[in-house]
């Protein structure tokens, strides 16, 4: 396991590092002069001259990705051009409202979805299953920032249960803030795994252990939610750990439609001004983010599954 | 008939299909005796794996019982309740199933299996931990108290047989079941196995319904046989009776495949010409005449009985009855 897990986590810092640089050339890329968007157009020449000095944008393009490394190592992602202060402070103050966004929303979602697939499976055709089937399909169906914005006016706005915008202060300040954004990304998860829950509880309930485990006289409780359940959610955390990029997309809208400070609000209002070492500091942390879960999907399929620890 | 452990009376089950009933066991009857070793054979598809899901009640979800009893000390296991159904299983009766690569759970240990299949016992963990061992060492696995914490896939098949056959009799049920258990083995495995299965059944005095479409083991292990054709029993009897007078055409050819000899196992499986007739649209008469070469007008139109011939044998074909020798 511990063999696993040190493989498993240099491949993820392998794929980081390929993942970076190629969105730092696609940065690059794009057309205009950065200095002069950033600045406006009635900088001083020598202004301009200290800011493409300072963000390196005089060198040729390898050696500015050396430099970037190079600073990255130390934790030094720049300096941010507008306020002065350091890139890392800045994404690290917003890290923590997107995290908890994210984690709530795949916390609720897929407790409830896998509660919600396995009670099905275990019942199919029934009337709960029926129910739960059509709930799921509509889940699905809900785009995030639709549900976002319908959540925020009819719970906020209308009947004000739940603050409408911000992040809140102090415990219960933020989880009252957090409850509207967060239900609105898990939403259409709900629906997602419980029918992934229920597509592989019911083929897993079908193999012939299954059988062995009853014909043993083992509780049938027992047998659904251990002897089945723990090969049915793999694939679940598998979608869940690569849905991560998903999940982030979604909090940008939700971030937005709330005005929630964030990883997400961060990236937009950067990008629009070309902010660069913010846009890059930004893009790495979700990059990093991105892939340190997947790589949490498979430890912790590697920790249910025995079978997926000497496979790899 | 105090002996009687279990007895199958004219059970039927069909299958629900979307081409209709697929009648996979017809007025099937049978005893197994307190400590006996009944053996079934038969070709693949003819309702031998049914059977035995029948008696613990652990079919597929489009089975359906119409007709019969399967009595178990005396009380129809098709009218208990699921829970009392339940107790009986892996207590009074255990099964060790078709394949050995399918049987145990793939993402739990070997010893967590054998602790959790020891719910009813009061044991403590480690009591129960040390029977494993002690169940797993008697089936002949090398070193088992470091195995329980292995997982099923790091154990070769005849392994994963033994552990199913390790488990099945450790509650000491009263009948063992054991679905074509050597069936996936190579014939030195299997020689081994059924040798152990004889020992334990020593030790342990249990009944054994021992599935197989392999005659040499059925020889080699079983006092009687029960013959099944297309989901019918088509002879039952005293295994010596059976080999040196089988009184079935069917019968007789499965002997003629298979010599009988546990160690000169037949490389391909017995191959008779002709196929097992449509279980979903049977035809009426002989279900075994279009494979039959001595088949007569009256088989086409009349079924035959399974009929007692002599004392415990019995045999369902025309031509044991008088008039067919005329
Ligand atoms: N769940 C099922 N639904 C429909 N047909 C089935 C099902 N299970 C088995 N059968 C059919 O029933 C017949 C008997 O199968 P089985 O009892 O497995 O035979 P055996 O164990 O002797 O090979 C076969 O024709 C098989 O295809
Ligand atoms: S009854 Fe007729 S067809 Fe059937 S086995 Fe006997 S001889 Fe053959
Ligand atoms: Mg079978």
């Amino acid at each position: 396991m511990l063999l696993y897990a040190t493989r498993r986590f240099g491949l993820a810092l392998l794929i980081l590092i390929v993942a970076v640089t190629v969105m730092f050339l696609m940065i690059r890329a794009v057309p205009g002069d950065p200095v002069q968007i950033m600045l406006g157009p009635r900088a001083t020449p020598e202004l301009q001259a200290r800011l493409t000095a300072e963000l390196a944008l005089d060198q040729p393009i390898w050696k500015q990705l050396l430099i970037f490394y190079g600073n990255l190592m130390q934790g030094d992602l720049g300096i941010d051009v507008f306020s002065g202060r350091s890139v890392t402070a800045i994404v690290f103050e917003q890290l923590p409202h997107t995290l908890a966004l994210i984690f709530a929303s795949i916390l609720w979602s897929a407790l409830l979805g896998i509660g919600l697939g396995a009670y099905a499976a275990a019942h199919p055709n029934t009337l709960i299953d029926r129910i739960a089937a059509a709930l799921s399909v509509s889940f699905v169906a809900a785009p995030a920032f639709v549900v976002a914005l319908l959540s925020l006016l009819i719970f906020a706005v209308h009947l004000q249960w739940f603050p409408a915008i911000g992040a809140g202060e102090g415990f219960w300040g933020r989880f009252d803030h957090l409850v509207l954004p967060a239900f609105a990304i898990g939403l259409s998860w709900v629906g997602y795994i419980a029918r992934l829950v229920r597509a592989s509880m019911l083929e897993v309930m079908g193999e012939s252990h299954i059988r062995t485990a009853r014909a043993f006289g083992i509780h049938e409780r027992r047998v659904v939610m251990v002897y089945a359940l723990r090969i049915a959610i793999l694939p679940v955390v598998t979608v869940i750990g690569v849905g991560m990029g998903f999940l982030l997309s979604s909090a940008v809208f939700a971030e937005i439609v709330f005005a929630r400070p964030g990883l997400g609000k961060l990236v937009i209002d950067s990008i629009t001004t070309r902010n660069y070492p913010i846009v890059m500091g930004s893009v790495l942390i979700s990059t990093g983010l991105f892939v340190v879960s997947t790589a949490m999907a498979d430890l912790i399929n590697a920790w249910l599954d025995p079978r997926a620890r000497t496979a790899a | 008939m105090t002996d009687t452990l279990l007895e199958i009376d004219r059970l039927s089950v069909d299958y629900e299909t979307a081409r209709g009933d697929l009648k996979a066991l017809r007025d099937i009857s049978f005893d197994v005796r307190k400590g006996e070793i009944v053996g079934i054979v038969g070709e693949s598809g003819c309702g031998k794996s049914t059977l035995i899901s029948s008696i613990l009640r652990l079919t597929a979800p489009n089975t359906r019982f119409r007709q019969g009893e399967v009595r178990f000390r005396g009380e129809d296991l098709l009218q208990l309740p699921e829970r009392k159904m339940r107790d009986l299983r892996g207590a009074d009766i255990s099964i060790v199933f078709q394949d050995p690569m399918q049987t145990h759970n793939p993402v739990l240990s070997i010893g967590q299996q054998m602790l959790d299949i020891q719910h009813r016992s009061k044991a403590s963990k480690a009591d129960k931990r040390a029977r494993a061992a002690q169940m797993l060492g008697a089936v002949g696995i090398p070193d088992p108290e470091a195995r329980l914490d292995q997982f099923p896939h790091e154990f070769s098949g005849g392994m994963r047989q033994r552990i199913a056959i390790a488990m099945a009799l450790m509650s000491e049920p009263d009948l063992l079941i054991a679905d074509e258990p050597t069936t996936a083995l190579d014939a030195t495995l299997e020689v081994q196995i059924i040798e152990r299965l004889q020992e334990l059944q020593q030790e342990f005095d249990c009944a054994i319904l021992f599935i197989s479409h392999h005659l040499g083991v059925i020889a080699e292990l079983c006092d009687r046989v029960v013959v099944m054709y297309a989901g019918a029993v088509v002879e039952s009897g005293e295994v010596r009776e059976i080999f040196h007078d089988p009184k079935h055409p069917y019968t007789r050819r499965l002997i003629d495949c298979d010599p009988g000899h546990i160690k000169e196992r037949a490389r391909v499986l017995p191959t008779i010409p002709g196929e097992v007739p449509d279980l979903a649209n049977l035809p009426g008469g002989c279900i075994f005449r279009d494979r039959c070469d001595q088949a007569m007008p009256r088989c086409a139109a009349e079924v035959p009985p399974l009929e007692q011939l002599k004392d415990g044998h019995q045999a369902a074909c025309w031509l044991n009855h008088k008039e067919a020798a005329e």
